[in-house]
């Protein structure tokens, strides 16, 4: 789950992480009340979305000028954000992070997740802040510093001191070298005691008066930890999601919305992300990603059917069953009964296999409904790409995630 | 010969009151498998399909000499689980929760490092030798007795190689469901020299997906130590970046973690990667010359 700079910077601000002084605002008189009094030489006026890139979208705006502050604010509201991490739709901007201004002297860059190889957390920094890390570890992968903490102790001031000296901060600005320390540490216990799956700073700013700030800041969520903070859920805003997804997860569905036009509805995630890619071989691109689950019944089927619909693009379905406790039979009545109360409307090819296979295909195609029946994967994927027409759509973008 | 379980290996099933817990050990002991014990705290002196149950571990251990463990135990609870099978002596532990607490596994596998315990998974359908054991929630029945050994990150794709295995005469010795989640105790290269070693295994087969990086360390594996072939399928090549696929673990982040470059790394290892995942089967027999 990913929160909002502005929810970022609270959690920093409450865990001892320096950040300027700021406010979320949802109106100009809001940002009007707030510049009169932050009271700043600088105002820094950013638009809140789950997105990267912002800045280069015209989502932050920065003035000296305090009348201007409503202005801007009434400019960013309601304003659409298309950026590399939104798609071509671009994201509706709700909020505003309105702030003082900083004065930069360095910029560094500062996260904290899990390195997968070891199962240990691990810092990133670099010099190079203000750029995406993932350009510094292409281009310069010498410029990534890697500190990893044992989790059986947690963060201990050595930690704090490799990362300080390996990014020169004795030579930047040797009076932060210990507030550094001191706010690694802090990062680490906001990263454990909350359960983030990441938190960045980018950039972290050493300012002309010898302070660390952290002028932007990112955190996620491990979504099998929510269950723990109901602080952190508290802050989702759903109006950054997918409505289909929100939909899917209210009925126990895992699903990912996707470009293209064939609907798919697998059980399994492996064999789902396999069904995908078995349709792009077969010459047309998948509308989504659909687990299931272990325990397909004939409700979740049906909210499967309803979900799949509702997506415009969607000109034919593809279910790919393989019964394992789960018996096959049971889903095609699953199917049957769904099909009479959801009005399926385009092509539709059911490929069962696994446990009473035979069954299920059976009762399928016994079923009156207007379907198609395969018991192999190949032969199903080409039979659904066959009855849409291989048209290509546009590559998937990049969505989600903002960093 | 088979790799991590067979007939005389002895299980203890943690949550086995449970409905999954209760479900699974009878299906496993119909199997074959020797369930000789069930572990739920206050549940002593009840059996479950004859099982005998348990408060804790130590107490399975100590009456019945169970040597492996099943947890069916829910999310916020499983990584205790875990370590108090580790802590009983257990020398497999496999853990089949899905949805545990990355930050616990963290923990998990810094308190399990060094000692003389393997845990398999989390998020993972389990571990079957055919013919002899299966200590999972698998379906028995597609598993013919053969000569292709399994390692996976996926439960239902798995059952897809298996059944196209078994179909094509060519049969599985062992598979092991690695999991999905992003911090597991037990990875690829854990499990291909086992195989290697293992004189019933003829080929390999190897199942990947989107996120991480335990295919390509795999590559690595296999240019300088297996010799057996392998073939390799690895899931998502449509995946967006930034997008968790269902597993946990299942997540381009950063650039990192696709499936192409997985796929161009166990190429370049001499592994037979297969592009279409109907013809992981098919792609084994030519590999084995049958």
């Amino acid at each position: 789950m990913n929160v909002h700079e502005f929810q970022a910077k609270s959690l920093f601000a409450q865990f001892g992480v320096p950040v300027p002084r700021g406010k979320e605002v949802k109106t100009p008189l809001q940002a009007e009340k707030w510049a009169k009094e932050l009271n700043s030489p600088v105002y820094v006026v950013k638009a809140q979305i789950h997105a990267g890139g912002r800045g280069k979208a015209g989502g932050v705006k920065i003035t000296k000028s305090q009348t201007d502050v409503p202005g801007l604010a009434k400019e960013l509201i309601g304003k659409t954000l298309v950026t590399h991490q939104t798609g071509p739709k671009g994201r509706k901007v709700r909020r505003l992070l309105i702030e003082e201004g900083a004065g930069i002297a360095k910029e560094l860059y500062l996260s904290l997740l899990v390195d997968r190889d070891t199962g240990w957390p691990v810092v990133i920094a670099s010099t190079e802040g203000g750029m995406e890390i993932e350009e510094v570890a292409a281009h310069t992968p010498e410029k990534i510093i890697k500190e990893m903490i044992d989790p059986a102790v947690g963060f201990q001031g050595y930690n704090g001191r490799n990362v300080a000296f390996a990014l020169g901060l004795n030579t930047i600005e040797p009076a932060v070298i210990n507030p550094f320390v001191q706010m690694l540490g802090n990062l680490y216990k906001l990263f454990m005691d909350k359960n983030a799956a990441m938190v960045e700073i980018n950039p972290l700013v050493v300012t002309t008066d010898k302070k660390l700030i952290a002028l932007d800041g990112k955190v996620s969520f491990d979504d099998n930890s929510l269950f723990k903070h109901s602080d952190v859920q508290a802050m989702r805003d759903l109006n950054e999601e997918e409505p289909l997804e929100i939909e899917a997860m209210a009925n126990n569905l895992n699903y990912v919305k996707l470009d293209g036009n064939i609907g798919c509805m697998v059980n399994g995630a492996g064999l789902a992300m396999a069904t995908m890619d078995v349709i792009k071989l077969a010459g047309s691109e998948p509308a989504n990603f659909l687990d299931v689950g272990g325990g397909a019944t004939k409700e979740t089927v049906a909210a499967g059917f309803r979900i799949l619909l509702k997506d415009k693009n969607v000109k034919g379905i593809f279910i790919n069953i393989f019964g394992g406790i789960v018996r096959c039979e049971r889903i095609a009545h699953g199917v049957i009964e769904a099909a009479k109360e959801v009005k399926i409307t385009v092509p539709l090819v059911v490929r069962l296999q696994g446990t009473n296979a035979e069954e299920g295909r059976k009762l399928l195609k016994d079923s009156g409904l207007k379907l198609d029946v395969a018991d192999d994967l190949w032969e199903a994927a080409q039979k659904i790409v066959g009855m849409t027409g291989k048209k290509r759509s546009k590559p998937a973008a990049a969505a989600g995630g903002h960093s | 010969m088979s790799i991590l379980v067979n007939k005389n290996t002895r299980v203890v099933v943690q949550g086995i009151t449970g409905k999954e817990g209760s479900f699974h050990a009878t299906q496993c002991k119909a199997y074959g498998t020797q369930v000789v014990a069930g572990v739920t705290p206050g549940k002593a002196g009840q059996e479950v399909e004859g099982i005998p149950v348990f408060n804790t571990v130590h107490d399975a251990v100590k009456k019945t000499q169970c040597d492996t463990s099943l947890i069916f135990v829910p999310p916020p609870f499983a990584a205790d689980a875990i370590l108090e099978a580790a802590d009983a002596g257990v020398k497999l532990v496999i853990c089949i929760t899905e949805g545990i607490p990355v930050n616990d596994m963290v923990r998990v596998k810094r308190a399990l490092h060094g000692r003389p315990v393997r845990l398999i998974g989390p998020n993972c359908p389990g571990v079957i030798t055919v013919d002899e054991a299966k200590i999972g929630i698998m379906p028995g029945f597609i598993h013919k007795k053969g000569v292709v050994g399994v390692v996976s990150r996926s439960g239902t794709l798995t059952y897809e190689a298996v059944h196209q295995l078994s179909t094509l005469g060519l049969g599985e010795t062992t598979c092991v469901g690695i999991g999905g989640d992003p911090v597991n105790g037990t990875s690829f290269v854990d499990v291909l020299p086992l195989f290697e070693q293992d004189s019933e295994t003829k080929a390999i087969v190897m199942i990947g997906e989107i996120g991480g990086d335990a295919e390509e360390k795999a590559a690595e594996f296999i240019k300088k130590n297996i010799r057996k072939p392998v073939v390799s399928f690895i899931a998502g090549i449509t995946a967006p970046p930034g997008r968790r696929m269902g597993h946990a673990g299942a997540i381009i982040s950063g650039g990192k973690g696709t499936a192409s470059e997985k796929m161009k790394a166990l190429e370049a290892a001499g592994v037979r990667v297969c592009k279409n995942p109907a013809e992981i089967g098919t792609t084994v027999k030519t590999a084995l010359g049958r």
